[in-house]
């Protein structure tokens, strides 16, 4: 192999340029069969980027983007892969059963019509016109779609926003189920708990780089903090001021700190406000390891760029 | 070894029959077809309009001219009509589907290359041909315009390869424009358009710099070759197709490369 890219998906060093934005520092990427990697990071971080060079939408001004080792924009290699994309308004008259009809057809080996449409939840909707309904029916729609073709790998961008709980459970369901078929899955998500619901491993993107990639434990490791929460009369001012707080603030009364030294910080608290109420410590969850992690990058960029200047 | 194998793999997982190819294209324009045929807010207005201002134009008021009026404006709406699913069927699609995704989906999908365009444009022959065969029919009927079936056969034949170049114009605007912008500016390039290559009214009528500069129009050639298919003009026709032929061919490579570039 020329390079060392033998995953079925795999950026090395892509950068790419919007003019003067750059969505794409240097990604690494790599995803092996069968596993999910759940790509998080905030918006601009250049998820959307990576998936576009990954599905050959994108070129990369440097580096290279390879799906099963050859160039996504062969089509030879997106015939192994099912997509559903963010926002994507599909033809309003079609039927669904039509719509899933006309992408299987681009395929080698489709599942039949009716598989499809039973892993998406959606074999009640076939006969209804895609405009006429709702907007969690219109995503599961879609993900019949991206699964229709029997893929290797699945590119599921947010998924699950628009759908009601029931619907989310049973989509991560139906991609559990192919996971443990042996399909591969790269999934972005804003709902943290998705990633942890579903991945093996979670990369996090900032601008434009893969900052962490690992489990899902591994990433909440990474973060010592923990979140104190409480109702009392301590002046935010001098919660601010303890050495063991990493930061504060009072939102609808409640206060809330974060903090590496929670036992510290309870001690302090019942000790200046004996009537203090409803106090809660909680282990931070991977929505406080991101954004630590992601402000960490943010700080580093910025302080290379004050040296820089 | 491991390499070995996802190599191995790629070939097997990758060979497409050459049936199910062809099979996706057909796919892909049935599905065209299928979803404008039941926009009636697309359907209504391209079919309608022509017929509607020939009924009145070519018709009814021109009764006193005869029927050679009715036989003139045949070729003149004709050709009107047959413009408009080219250009907003081409253009207006193409520029909502870009504005809204779909386009970028499909291109991420194993489409095979082509097949999302030559479902428009067959969409956009079937449309214009039934533009022309309503035509036909009031002209036939209410007109007394008398048409051999060749005649009528060569009409058809020209407004349904004559809606291309209108395609590939239409397309190439829905390069530039995304979204709700484009039916604006291609009413914009429509109707001027159609007047100033006397579609409307006869060239002669018009002012001699509207004359003068009417070879600059798709339409001008395509009026002539209509004119031609209802025996109206004796002139060489090569000349026109050749031109219309260069225009097509131009606007979709003006076209390509902007998609290319912009997706």
């Amino acid at each position: 192999m020329p390079h060392s890219c033998i995953p079925i998906a795999c950026l090395a060093g892509a950068v790419k340029r919007y003019g003067r934005l750059i969505a794409l520092d240097g990604a690494d990427l790599q995803l092996q069969r069968g596993e999910l990697l759940a790509l998080l990071g905030p918006n601009g971080a250049g998820k959307t980027t990576a998936i576009g060079l990954l599905l050959g939408l994108v070129r990369a001004d440097a580096g290279s983007a390879r799906l099963f080792g050859r160039d996504p924009q062969r089509i030879e290699a997106r015939r192994r892969i099912g997509v559903m994309l963010q926002n994507a308004e599909l033809p309003p008259t079609l039927r669904v059963g039509e719509l899933l009809r006309l992408t299987a057809s681009y395929y080698p080996d489709p599942r039949p019509l009716q598989e499809s449409a039973a892993l998406a939840g959606i074999a009640d909707l076939l006969k209804r016109p895609y405009a006429k309904l709702s907007g969690g029916q219109q995503r599961r729609v879609q993900f019949a779609l991206a699964l229709c073709g029997r893929p290797e790998l699945l590119f599921l961008d947010e998924p699950t926003v628009g759908m009601d709980i029931e619907a989310r459970q049973q989509l991560w369901a139906t991609v559990r189920q192919l996971v443990a078929e042996g399909c591969a899955v790269l999934l972005t998500t804003h709902y943290l708990e998705e990633a942890e619901a579903l991945a093996d491993r979670v990369g996090v993107m900032s601008r434009g780089r893969v900052i962490h990639e690992g489990s899902v434990a591994e990433l909440r490791a990474r973060v010592a903090l923990k979140r104190v929460r409480c109702l009392g009369a301590v002046p935010l001012e001098v919660v601010q001021g303890w050495p063991e707080v990493s930061e504060a603030h009072r939102e609808n009364g409640r206060l809330h700190i974060a903090t590496a030294a929670a036992e510290a910080v309870v001690r302090r608290l019942l000790d200046a406000d004996p009537q203090l109420r409803e106090l809660e410590v909680q282990r931070a969850g991977l929505a406080e390891a991101f954004v630590e992690l992601t402000r960490d990058a943010a700080e580093a960029a910025d302080t290379d760029q004050r040296e820089a200047a | 070894m491991r390499a070995a194998i996802s190599v191995a793999a790629t070939a097997a997982a990758t060979d497409m029959p050459r049936g199910r190819i062809v099979g996706a294209y057909l796919e892909e324009a049935r599905s065209e077809c299928l979803r404008y045929l039941r926009a009636p807010g697309f359907m209504l207005p391209v079919m309608l309009f022509p017929a509607m201002f020939y009924l009145l134009f070519g018709v009814l008021m021109a009764k006193s001219n005869g029927a050679e009026a009715a036989r003139y404006l045949l070729a003149g709406y004709g050709v009107f009509g047959v413009m408009s699913p080219g250009l907003f069927g081409f253009g207006v699609s193409l520029a909502l589907e870009r504005d809204g995704g779909l386009l970028t989906f499909k291109r991420a999908l194993p489409m095979p290359p082509g097949a999302y365009l030559l479902g428009k444009m067959l969409m956009a022959m079937a449309a214009a041909g039934g533009v022309i065969l309503l035509l036909l029919a009031l002209a036939l009927s209410l007109g007394h315009v008398a048409l051999s079936p060749l005649q009528a056969g060569a009409l058809l034949l020209a407004g349904m390869l004559g809606v291309l170049p209108f395609c590939a114009l239409g397309m190439f605007v829905g390069t530039l424009i995304k979204g709700q912008g484009a039916p604006g500016v291609l009413q914009l390039i429509y109707l001027p358009m159609s007047f100033l290559s006397g579609l409307w009214m006869p060239l002669p009528l018009l002012p001699s710099f509207v004359q003068r500069i009417a070879p600059m129009w798709p339409s001008y050639h395509l009026h002539r070759l209509a004119l031609a298919a209802v025996g109206m003009n004796r002139s060489a026709l090569l000349v026109h197709v050749l031109v219309l032929a260069g225009f097509a061919a131009g606007f979709v490579l003006l076209a390509a490369r902007r998609l290319r570039r912009h997706g």
